[in-house]
């Protein structure tokens, strides 16, 4: 055993901080029950509590994977990209001649593209999806020779498997990154990337709780408010900035890459409600008590990893 | 464990076995509902009912060899132990290994569609079984339904067995996604979400023929569809689509 490095200070700094939010989450959860709710079942309330209670779990999760090291992180999040592309085929129109397709996209193109994560093959993780498997599994479905709604059944399986399992396994995809100067400190980024992202997603809430009067899309989703919106990206940027110590960024980067963070997952947010509305769903599963599926709490995730990950790449590796 | 001991809790009678085999069963059941859980993820609903210890007929949409896993799986544990499936003799004792879950993990009431096992017809075998005080799991629809329709006509077994036996509660369910999980004639399986949702019990009415009956079980069983999944991508509703 080694004495802990700077960077494990940073990461259990960090994980510090993030105890300490949710201690008070649960005091005022705790609270709010006991003076507004008296005991009483109280729908708002209550979702609060298990929103809280699952962000405990969800945070001991993390940190045990990051325990774990990159093995670890892989594997956490290849068991997400599972029951997120889970979430997204049960919900989606399939037929008897695409079980050969989505046996294929379970078992080998899942597996395969955490593989090349692990092996750090950039040049094949950023195609093997986009690519091999937009080309393979339609010939699939096709050999079935099942034309009804084909392309329908066909694109929903490659959007899947983009939304579910290319775009996230660019999160672990991060530890790989060679950034001069923070060598061997990778853990932190994807902890910046999610703090800010999952950060955006309860200052929204909250700020929308508090002050939302202006729906941004009234067809899509009833709890996005424009004062949500900007109280909550804007201060998930300050959040951000102020964490720029842990990071390879100046505080004006840091803000900067948390501003476009929060607004992908905003969108990332919306596209998906999207999704979920054509399909005539509230929430993608039940898995994560009080937010619904994988999905829903990944949403924003899904569409901030791989920009974050390019502009790192692009903007900070040699 | 003899027969003794199980008749006196009130469990179904079975034959003497060894503790060995009894303790083999309860782990290969524990491991399949595991599997079930890991695979499909499946959850119970149950609306317009509460899981009640009293005797009960369950009757659900059959797409899958897996269906009466999952609902099996899906009932708390003190259910689970009284409630046995009726599956197809043909099937469960074609081999060891079958015979050995059908009989010592699932107790499954064996019938023979065609009438000739041991305690006659298949309803006759059910309705000895409600007798004796067992609950069941059964699927009118009479055999696996592997086509595009969303449910075949419902067979009249269960009105017999709701006039002969009024009080057993009829609890209406509708097992979802199964079929695309293990459709007929693929070896391996995909992880899809499962549900399984139960409905309000159903009593057959005073006077009640069965057309009406079995068109109330019917609609009962539809209802329980989560409502995304009310319209039929084919255009088929269900109700018309009895050959």
């Amino acid at each position: 055993m080694t004495a802990l490095s700077p960077s494990a200070w940073t990461t259990l700094k960090l994980f510090g901080g993030i105890f300490g939010v949710l201690a008070l989450a649960s005091a005022i959860g705790a609270l709010l029950r006991w003076r507004v709710a008296r005991g009483q079942p109280h729908p708002v309330l209550d979702n609060l509590v298990a929103r809280v209670n699952a962000w405990w779990v969800m945070v001991a999760v993390i940190g045990l994977a990051f325990a774990f090291g990159r093995g670890g992180v892989i594997v956490l999040f290849y068991l997400i990209s599972f029951y997120a592309l889970r979430e997204f085929i049960s919900l989606a129109y399939t037929r008897r001649g695409d079980h050969g397709a989505i046996a294929l996209a379970f078992f080998v193109v899942l597996p395969g593209q955490y593989v090349l994560i692990w092996i750090d093959w950039y040049g094949l993780y950023s195609l093997y999806i986009p690519v091999y498997a937009f080309l393979i599994l339609p010939i699939l479905a096709a050999v079935g020779g099942d034309t009804q709604r084909f392309l329908e059944r066909t694109s929903k399986l490659q959007w899947g498997l983009m939304v579910c399992v290319f775009c996230i396994s660019h999160v672990p995809a991060l530890l790989m990154l060679q950034i001069p100067g923070f060598e061997g400190r990778n853990l932190l980024l994807i902890a910046f990337l999610v703090i800010v992202v999952q950060g955006s997603d309860v200052l929204q809430y909250v700020w929308g709780k508090l002050l939302g009067r202006h729906k941004v899309a009234p067809g899509l989703s009833p709890s996005k408010t424009w004062e949500g919106l900007v109280g909550g990206v804007a201060s998930a940027t300050a959040l951000g900035a102020s964490l720029h110590w842990a990071t390879p960024f100046n505080p004006w980067q840091a803000a900067l890459m948390a501003f476009v963070i929060c607004l992908m997952g905003f969108f990332g947010g919306l596209v998906m409600s999207a999704i979920k509305r054509d399909r005539g769903v509230k929430d993608w599963g039940s898995m994560i008590e009080g937010h619904g599926g994988m999905l829903d709490r990944l949403d924003s995730v899904i569409f901030a990893a791989p920009i974050y990950f390019h502009a790192l790449r692009y903007a900070w590796v040699p | 464990m003899t027969p003794t001991d199980s008749d006196a809790s009130g469990l179904p009678h079975r034959p003497a076995r060894t503790a060995l085999r009894r303790g083999l069963a309860i782990a290969a059941g524990q491991l399949i509902i595991g599997a079930a859980g890991l695979l499909t993820g499946v959850r119970a609903i149950w609306s317009g009912t509460a899981p009640k210890a009293e005797q009960t007929l369950y009757f659900a949409n059959h797409t899958s060899h897996g269906d009466f896993v999952l609902l099996w799986a899906t009932l708390p544990p003190d259910l689970r132990a009284r409630t046995r499936p009726v599956a197809g003799q043909d099937y469960w004792e074609a081999s060891k290994l079958r015979h050995f879950i059908g009989h010592d993990v699932f107790n499954a009431l064996m019938i023979r569609r065609d009438g000739t096992g041991e305690g006659g017809n298949p309803v006759d075998q059910m309705k000895a079984a409600l007798d004796g005080g067992d609950s069941l799991i059964m699927f009118p629809e009479g055999t696996r339904n592997t086509g595009d329709d969303v449910l075949l006509p419902l067979k009249s077994g269960l009105f017999h067995l709701a006039r002969a036996c009024p009080r057993v509660r009829l609890v209406p369910v509708w097992i979802e996604n199964l079929k695309r999980v293990l459709p007929k004639g693929v070896l391996v399986p995909i992880p899809l979400a499962c549900t399984v949702r139960f409905g309000a019990p159903l009593a057959l009415a005073e006077g009640e023929d069965k057309a009406s009956f079995l068109a109330r079980a019917r609609a009962a069983m539809l209802d329980l569809r989560p409502e995304y999944d009310r319209v039929d991508p084919n255009g088929r509703d269900g109700a018309g689509a009895a050959p």
